[in-house]
């Protein structure tokens, strides 16, 4: 479960002081899938890099299965499995190496590693590719193998920022049976993206965030109601106010 | 496994897959040092074999003013050249390195016991025909002296007397410190290779990373900062030291190709005094890294890393430069001071000297700390937010 509560991160490019996230609060509970919506530099990207450790908050808090991002960021990035909007794989190594070495740095044993990419090779289905070197890989490709090491240590709980970015339809749709599996599997995954029609299908609970703030967050119902229309792509729009960097 | 050795291991691995990194580290660093001193060494070997080989050649205008100079010139071995058309035109396009010319007053100054006055033609600026001056020059004072000498001696006086003072040189150089007053450039060759082997490694491990953008999932798994940058760090210090250690063997071989005697120098290279100079370089090395290090995570992009890492190199060239414009005896501190100490150091062992501990103990020890101060540095570095985030 990641519990997100008053989070603030600002910037100073140049002299002006840019509030990126300003007082965001959500809840991703396991078993669910919530989706972060907004359009592109809403400040969704910003809100997981805090999550994952990797900015400070200069206000604010989260907890990760009850684990604080500031005081116990080893436990947290331990239950954590990221996919960052930048897959970045290491291009000389083949997929099967980019696991490992992942795998190694979560401090697993030599065995389970290898259990474990067995196991996420047949589901994500990346058996062809496993023993490739990553150098020119699809986009599709990349997402996998970068997924496979984003969850090679079993993490509880599964970040992942605009997963879809990038792919085809049929990668598309195999990520999203991914992120349907991963969520029977009773685990909480958390994930973004500005494109609406992505986050109907998905979400359990959908997060709007605009400008840097929650606008809205509940259920796809729920979210219908506020906006005062049947069709959530229109609530969608109706909440941010404008359609800019959205997609259907 | 300890997780930085983790790190270590997998940037190793991956930059022996790249062909640019295992050029550098492997052909380009540890051959650059030996390609150019070699190629000084030839370069003063056809020079010692000119100064003592060749004929002299020297153009003379006016031969028929004075014969006997010009005999006298030819019992010395000179070859007499006519002269050219144009002697001032034939030194400035390099025909010549110097012409003499005599003038028709030459014959009357000489009859009158007047210091007879000869030009000599040259262009100072050319350092490749200082050689033939100094040679010409030579000559013509001797010359000079003898026939004055006779002058005197036809008037009944000692030629002793007009030489208040004569010198007598002693020379008191040893082969060994000739030998290593030339190879003063060694040590910054050394410390060239020590910079250059692991340069590669550590703008790919840190800016490279960033610039394809994997540093951002990499620091998301649960591991000090710090210890990603340890591991990082040391995989780039292990090339620079197998870099350094592939050139002092290069280094060995080779000067045992060249033959030393032909300088009247020899330089003392064993495996032992090999073995001294890299334990004198594992400081400087991981100093080297982590400076690296700490400006590839410093600077914002991939080429900024390149430009900012090579200026780095610079750094060990300045103690060595200083020492090229003012030779000096060493003091204690001078070798706590990083790469100035060892300067020093390197230097006796090329002498041939036995090995003085205390000083070689105080250079490591000090570098040493240095290098602890770079890595804490290097580590801050690797905290920033920015890090991982590429521009």
């Amino acid at each position: 479960m990641i519990d997100v509560s008053g989070l603030c991160k600002s910037f100073k490019t140049g002299k002006t002081l840019v509030h990126a996230v300003s007082n965001v609060s959500f809840k991703a509970q396991d078993g669910q899938i919530t989706g972060l919506l907004g359009p592109n530099g809403a400040g969704k990207t910003t809100t997981m890099r805090m999550l994952y450790t990797l900015m400070q908050p200069d206000s604010g808090s989260v907890s990760v299965d009850g684990f604080d991002i500031r005081t116990q960021a080893n436990q947290v990035r331990q239950r954590l499995g990221v996919l960052p909007d930048a897959r970045g794989l290491y291009k000389r190594l083949s997929a099967r190496e980019n696991i490992e070495y992942f795998g190694r740095l979560q401090g697993l044993a030599e065995a389970t590693i290898g259990q474990r990419i067995e196991q996420l090779s047949e589901r994500i289905g990346m058996a062809d590719i496993l023993d490739r070197r990553c150098e020119g890989f699809s986009n599709g490709q990349r997402v996998k193998t970068a997924l496979a090491r984003a969850l090679v240590h079993d993490p509880k709980n599964v970040i992942l920022d605009e997963p879809t970015n990038g792919l085809d339809v049929m990668s598309t749709r195999s990520l999203r049976k991914i992120m349907l599996n991963l969520r029977a599997e009773g685990r909480c995954v958390l994930f973004s993206s500005h494109i609406m029609q992505e986050v109907a299908a998905l979400c359990d609970v959908i997060v709007v965030i605009a400008k840097g703030t929650v606008v809205a967050a509940g259920t796809a119902d729920a979210l219908r109601e506020q906006g005062g229309s049947s069709n959530l792509e229109d609530a969608f729009v109706k909440i941010i106010g404008t359609d800019e960097g959205l997609m259907l | 496994m300890k997780r930085w050795l983790t790190v270590l291991k997998k940037e190793i691995i991956e930059n022996l897959r790249d062909r640019r990194t295992m050029m550098t580290t492997f052909v380009i660093s540890p051959l650059v040092g030996p390609v150019l001193i070699a190629a000084l060494f030839s370069f003063m070997l056809s020079m010692e074999r000119e100064r003592s080989e060749k004929l002299l050649e020297l153009p003379v205008v006016g031969a028929e003013f004075a014969p006997n100079f010009v005999s006298w010139l030819e019992q010395q071995g000179v070859k007499i050249q006519p002269a050219p058309a144009n002697p001032e035109k034939a030194v400035q396009n390099r025909d010549e390195d110097v012409v003499i010319r005599l003038t028709p007053e030459f014959p009357e100054q000489w009859r009158r016991g007047e210091s007879a006055v000869l030009e000599l033609l040259f262009d100072p600026s050319r350092q490749t025909a200082n050689q033939t001056v100094g040679r010409t020059q030579g000559l013509i004072e001797a010359y000079s002296r003898q026939v004055g000498a006779m002058r005197l001696m036809l008037r009944g006086v000692n030629p002793e007397v007009a030489r208040a003072v004569s010198v007598r040189a002693l020379d008191l150089s040893t082969p060994q410190s000739r030998g290593a007053q030339l190879l003063m450039i060694l040590p910054a060759m050394l410390f060239m290779t020590v910079f250059m082997g692991g340069m590669s490694m550590a703008i790919d491990a840190t800016a490279g990373e960033r610039e394809r953008q994997s540093l951002e999932p990499l620091l998301a798994n649960p591991m000090p900062r710090g210890e990603i940058m340890f591991g990082k760090m040391m995989a780039s210090t292990s090339f620079a030291l197998a870099s350094s250690a592939l050139s002092l063997v290069i280094y060995l071989v080779g000067f045992k190709l060249i033959p030393m005697e032909q300088f009247g120098m020899s330089l003392s290279l064993t495996p032992i005094s090999c073995l001294v100079i890299f334990i004198a370089l594992i400081p400087l090395a991981v100093l080297a890294s982590a400076a690296q290090t700490a400006l590839a995570a410093f600077s914002k992009s991939f080429r900024e890393a390149q430009t900012q890492v090579g200026l780095l190199m610079m750094i060990p060239y300045l103690p060595g430069m200083l020492l090229a414009v003012n030779p000096i005896k060493p003091l204690l501190w001078y070798y706590g001071v990083p790469f100035f100490g060892q300067i020093f150091v390197l230097e006796r062992i090329f002498r041939g000297e036995s090995i003085e501990w205390v000083p070689f103990w105080i250079a490591f020890a000090s570098s040493s700390v240095f290098a602890l101060i770079t890595l804490w540095f290097a580590a801050r570095m690797y905290h920033r937010e920015s890090l991982a985030v590429s521009a």
